[in-house]
């Protein structure tokens, strides 16, 4: 059990700016999402805390203890990988039994804790196979399990799902918050989508070209962006996004500003925006109809049955007052 | 990988081979005849060759039949040299891996500088037998070479390397093993290249130090690499001649009279017994390469 803490951590490679002045408290028992796009150095921030890179500027708490020069193997934590990182010569006991022999765990103590650990995560009539020999779900069980034998103090995981279909995903995301109920221990989960950082964590923090955009839990994230970036980041169809004067008929009077409404928020009606209809996409479960507006794009959720514009359609746009969010147009950053 | 054919995929394919029969065989035919030239039918008359006594003025003499391969087999010479040869083989294949592996685990390191070693480690591919050879002749020299020099210097007496029985062969092994270690070292530094970084990482995480690292992950993941190697370096070994005319002429008292050597000296005097020598020889590297085949086919396949 600990907490991790990054203290304006930056990190270089040369002269890349993988993770700049990162300063984020993890606490105990948290399950922390760190989301952001490919490349923003959400993976480099993992890899910091599993020491397998330093810092370049700060300092990196786990628990009490700043972790500088700090072996991997002394920090008391898993890590779980992207390519699952199994030992392809080794069995499955033999691989989630590993890390259990590197700590020299006596042999009568090591069989039960794989049984357990195989037994928690339904691999157990498939311990003597060979990770070739097991589907992409399979392997990443066996990930876990080698991960949670030894009962670290921390897990770490870069994006563990990525490798795995649709279905298996959703499966998946509800076992590991079992999984972290379960354990009670501190995780820390590297995705570039928001959907699992949405369901999975407690706390969600952003990134995006190597610093933190916005740290709280996944509903306020939604609710009240800090930024463009996290507004546009998060939320399936994204946000849309209009200069200030465009939403003037909104009731927004600033042209300073610009002005992000969800496409939920946005209703079709007789006042408001006017835009004329391009597409409508149906998605089974709703509808996404999707305008044009003064040479800006806008998005409307709709349900999936019921009267609809039709292509061609002119159409005005509204929203409740309270459904705008407001970014001032220069920064970026959330004014109301 | 392996690409999966589809059954219909598979019956196109097989009514174009029959179409493209005349093209293949006018494409094949040059390689073919040169082969044919200088390959197989030498091999034809070298196996013909075996089963006749030789005359004199070398036509093919007396035919004795294949029983001439046997008493070749069981000759004692034939025999003395098979096992030099395995002898030879024992000394160069292993120090070598051996060495190979270590200078490519350091040449493996990320350090300043490192481009360096690495090119001076495989350097030794870009040197001829002759000029290898040459080498160490002069510094195993007993009068001027560096190698006495230091024993000297360390009180010893200098030792003939070249002439001595015991010598001979050692420093013959020693040459081969120097030659042969820039092809080791790039083998397997490529090898290593191969072994995933993320489960060396892993099992840093996982608690394992250096020592453990090597001999539970790199080692396995780099067993096929090194079969591979231990293959190319044995037929070597079958197949050393420059190093052993250059350095010692087979002596002294046929201490390092290889295979090749052997049959090569036997060839001016008695041209058919050498033939069924250097078809047992011929039958030793083909099963040698059939290995290295299975192995290089296994590498392709690996890890998926
Ligand atoms: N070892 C390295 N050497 C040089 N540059 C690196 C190294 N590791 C990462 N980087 C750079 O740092 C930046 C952040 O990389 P990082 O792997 O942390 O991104 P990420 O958020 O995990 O992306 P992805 O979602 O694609 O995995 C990238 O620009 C990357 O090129
Ligand atoms: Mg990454």
């Amino acid at each position: 059990m600990a907490s991790v803490a990054f203290e304006h951590v930056t990190k270089r490679f040369g002269d890349v700016v993988a993770v700049e002045d990162l300063d984020l408290h993890v606490d105990d028992r948290e399950f922390l999402v760190l989301l952001g796009p490919s490349g923003c150095g959400k993976s480099t921030a993992l890899r910091m805390i599993a020491g397998l890179e330093e810092p370049t500027e700060g300092a990196i708490r786990i628990g009490e203890h700043r972790v500088d020069g700090v072996d991997p193997k002394d920090r008391d934590l898993a890590m779980v990988f992207q390519s699952y990182a199994l030992y392809p010569h080794k069995s499955v006991r033999q691989n989630i039994e590993f890390p259990l022999r590197s700590r020299k765990v006596p042999p009568a103590e090591r069989t039960q804790l794989v049984q357990d650990a195989a037994g928690q995560l339904g691999l157990s009539t498939l311990l003597d196979r060979k990770p070739r020999e097991l589907s992409g779900g399979q392997r990443q069980r066996v990930a876990l399990a080698r991960a949670i034998v030894r009962r670290p103090a921390v897990f770490l995981m870069d994006e563990p799902l990525s490798n795995l279909d649709a279905n298996m995903r959703t499966a998946t995301r509800a076992e590991l918050v079992e999984l972290h109920q379960r354990l009670g221990t501190t995780f820390v989960y590297v995705t570039h989508d928001q959907v699992e950082a949405m369901t999975m964590a407690t706390r969600v923090a952003v990134m995006s070209e190597g610093s933190l955009q916005q740290l709280g839990v996944p509903q306020e994230v939604y609710d009240r962006p800090a930024n463009v970036f996290v507004a546009q980041f998060i939320g399936s169809p994204p946000m849309n996004v209009v200069p200030g004067p465009v939403a003037a008929p909104l009731g927004v009077g600033r042209d300073d500003v610009v002005v992000g409404i969800r496409p939920e928020h946005l209703m079709i009606g007789t006042a408001g925006i006017s835009a004329i209809v391009r597409v409508v996409e149906s998605l089974g479960h709703e509808r996404h109809v999707l305008c044009e507006a003064d040479g800006h794009r806008l998005i409307v959720r709709c349900p999936a049955h019921g009267d609809a514009p039709v292509e061609g359609d002119a159409v005005h746009l509204s929203a409740r007052p309270e459904h705008l969010h407001l970014f001032d147009a220069s920064s970026g950053q959330r004014v109301a | 990988m392996a690409v999966p054919v589809q059954a219909g995929g598979a019956e196109v394919v097989v009514g174009r081979r029959k179409r493209e029969w005349p093209l293949a065989v006018i494409l094949l035919l040059p390689s073919a005849v040169v082969f044919g030239l200088f390959v197989f039918y030498p091999l034809a008359r070298t196996i013909q060759l075996g089963m006749y006594r030789s005359d004199p003025f070398g036509g093919l003499g007396r035919y004795v039949g294949p029983s001439q391969y046997w008493d070749v087999l069981t000759s004692e010479s034939f025999l003395r040299s098979l096992g030099v040869t395995l002898k030879f083989a024992a000394l160069t294949v292993p120090t070598g891996l051996g060495l190979g592996l270590g200078l490519a685990v350091l040449g493996h390191q990320q350090l300043r500088g490192i481009g360096v070693y690495r090119t001076i480690f495989s350097s030794t591919v870009a040197t001829s037998v002759a000029v290898a050879s040459l080498m160490w002749l002069t510094l195993l020299n007993p009068s001027i070479g560096l190698v006495n020099q230091a024993l000297t210097k360390l009180g010893h007496e200098p030792i003939i390397f070249l002439q001595r029985p015991g010598w001979a062969l050692v420093s013959v092994a020693m040459a081969t093993v120097w030659q042969n270690l820039g092809f080791t070292f790039i083998v397997i530094s490529a090898g290593l290249q191969s072994v995933p970084d993320e489960l060396l990482e892993s099992a840093r995480i996982d608690g394992a130090g250096p020592w453990r690292r090597f001999r539970e992950v790199t080692l396995p993941l780099l067993s096929p690499t090194l079969l591979f190697a231990f293959v190319v370096l044995s037929i070597n070994a079958f197949q050393t001649f420059g190093q052993v005319d250059l350095l010692t002429h087979g002596g002294p008292l046929h201490s390092t009279e290889l295979l090749v050597y052997h049959v090569f000296q036997r060839t001016s005097n008695d041209p058919s017994t050498a033939a069924a020598e250097a078809v047992v020889l011929f039958g030793i590297v083909l099963l040698l390469t059939l290995v290295q085949l299975r192995v290089l086919e296994r590498r392709v396949h690996y890890g998926d």
